[in-house]
């Protein structure tokens, strides 16, 4: 294994070689490719706290699995997905810790928010306890300061490196595999455990700012409640999640003869600066374009865009609109969606998004979208894939759009790995 | 209120914290920590509920005599008896 600090490090090629995930339909990555190209749906309705009964996406991954009861009752939500994604994805790169230095490894997990779950049940609890704050919890400051999701992974890994959480509302997801690709080039770790996790489902607060905002998806049929780019689209479905990937440099994979899902070869993070909620097409089209030039790639080079499509009125515009000005021109260019099938999992979406197409570098199908029946015509791009998967003689990239409020856009690009 | 009953009082609240250790078979004489997978935020929590639950406070210089069963339930009995 190599060890740190060495300059020769700055240009490598970063590589994935595992992924542990769970999506409000599966709990590992091959069940979660069955699951988007057979368009099961995770969605279901479920009681919020004040808001009623809502759709979401929960899901059903086994909390025992990694984590004593003690500590998961101790801990978080957030921390109990991202533990399970952690060690999922270690077991997946077949990868033993107690092999590794501790030292050596970073966890860097994206979130959209952190602390708003502990609240708000805090606060609750407050007000069954006649506003007595003696008997607000000692656990509350541990539970939500912004690093508690990859802090609860240290803590049951026994990884010393720097574990830290990137706060970048919806496009966080990419934004762990960003930094990671960063800290693994600067040879500050020699192995990353990277991507984006989410507990939105468990707060009220999120479903009741979206509903003001109105952009909370509904229908009676939970599996309809949001439908992007689908003229009848009426929002979001608040949903939770995690995926991390084990990445590491090429070298060191290659020499411990490790499965290598796909290389990330391009990404770019800029912002609006416009607006706090509107996305903005420019920007977005701007950071799609400096992914494909940091990668080398031109547009028709790209076998498959997933869009962020979050199943919003003008953010589904905004951005089909950015990605028809890059890839219209492309007859190669695939382009689907995942949200449909999970709803929106925030922090963790980009991450997980990018898992649900990953496994076409194997089976060479362009998964569909789901709930896009009928196709606003202002979301009418080329090549846009929302019947039947989609055969490709064979696919070799994907650029992954995660979208962020106050204006934070992230396009990370991953190809199929070539010696 | 009987040593017993607080006794038993107490092993449910450390039941309820001690999730993966069997609590039937604590060693009063023993300290909680050396028997048990407790640390410093298991204790606050074992503070915590006897305050919730019943209203009994235990001031922080007297953590100590929360080491073992033993201990707790002697420190434990007269207050609970003052409660009544």
């Amino acid at each position: 294994m190599s060890t740190n600090t060495n300059a020769a490090k700055t240009l490598s090629r970063i590589v994935i070689t595992g992924v542990g995930l769970t999506a409000p339909n599966a709990n590992n990555l091959r069940d979660f490719r069955a699951a988007v190209l057979s368009k099961k749906s995770g969605l279901v309705h479920t009681e919020i706290r004040h808001m009623g009964i809502q759709a979401a996406g929960l899901c059903d991954f086994d909390e025992a699995r990694h984590q004593s009861k003690k500590m998961r009752k101790r801990g978080t939500r957030a921390g109990a997905i991202s533990i399970y994604c952690a060690k999922e994805a270690l077991d997946d790169a077949g990868i033993k810790l107690d092999e590794r230095d501790p030292f050596t490894i970073g966890v860097y997990i994206g979130i959209t928010e952190h602390g708003n779950v502990e609240t708000e049940n805090e606060i609750h609890e407050l007000y069954q306890n006649d506003l007595k704050t003696e008997f607000w919890s000692h656990h509350h400051n541990p539970r939500t300061v912004a690093n508690n999701p990859a802090g609860e992974v240290s803590l049951n890994l026994g990884i010393t490196g720097p574990c830290y959480t990137i706060g970048a509302a919806c496009a966080a997801g990419n934004m762990g595999l960003i930094e990671a690709c960063h800290m693994l080039r600067l040879g500050e770790v020699d192995l990353a455990l990277a991507g984006g996790i989410s507990e939105s489902p468990h707060t009220f607060g999120i479903f009741a700012a979206f509903k003001a905002q109105g952009a909370l998806g509904e229908h009676e049929d939970p599996t309809l409640a949001t439908r992007p780019l689908d003229t009848r689209r009426n929002g979001i479905a608040v949903s939770e999640g995690g995926c991390l990937y084990t990445l590491e440099r090429l070298d060191d994979a290659l020499a411990r003869g490790a499965k290598i899902y796909g290389e990330i070869v391009g990404f770019c993070i800029n912002s609006d600066a416009s607006d706090f909620v509107l996305p903005h097409a420019g920007r977005q089209m701007e950071c799609m374009k400096r992914a494909l030039d940091r990668a080398g790639l031109k547009p028709e080079e790209i076998d498959i865009v997933n869009l962020h499509a979050t199943g919003t009125s003008m953010g589904d515009i905004q951005e089909c609109e950015a990605v028809s000005s890059v890839f219209g021109y492309s007859d190669e260019t695939y382009i689907n969606f995942t949200k449909g099938h999970i709803g929106h999992c925030m922090g963790a979406a980009g991450a997980l998004e990018l898992a649900g197409n990953l496994l076409s570098f194997e089976d060479n199908l362009v998964h569909p979208a789901r709930n896009l029946e009928e196709l606003d015509p202002k979301c009418a791009l080329k090549n846009l894939v929302y019947g039947e998967p989609v055969k490709k003689k064979e696919i070799k990239t994907i650029l992954n759009n995660s979208f962020g409020m106050l204006g934070i856009n992230s396009s990370l690009i991953v190809k199929k790995y070539q010696s | 209120m009987q040593p017993t009953e607080v006794r038993q009082i107490v092993l449910d609240i450390i039941a309820d914290i001690a999730l993966d250790d069997d609590v039937t078979k604590i060693d009063d004489s023993i300290a909680l920590r050396d028997q048990l997978d407790l640390d410093s935020m298991d204790f606050l929590d074992i503070v915590m509920e006897l305050k919730k639950q019943h209203k009994v406070e235990v001031p922080q210089e007297d953590y100590p005599k929360l080491a073992t069963m033993e201990s707790c339930v002697t420190y434990l009995t007269p207050k609970f008896q003052a409660l009544q």
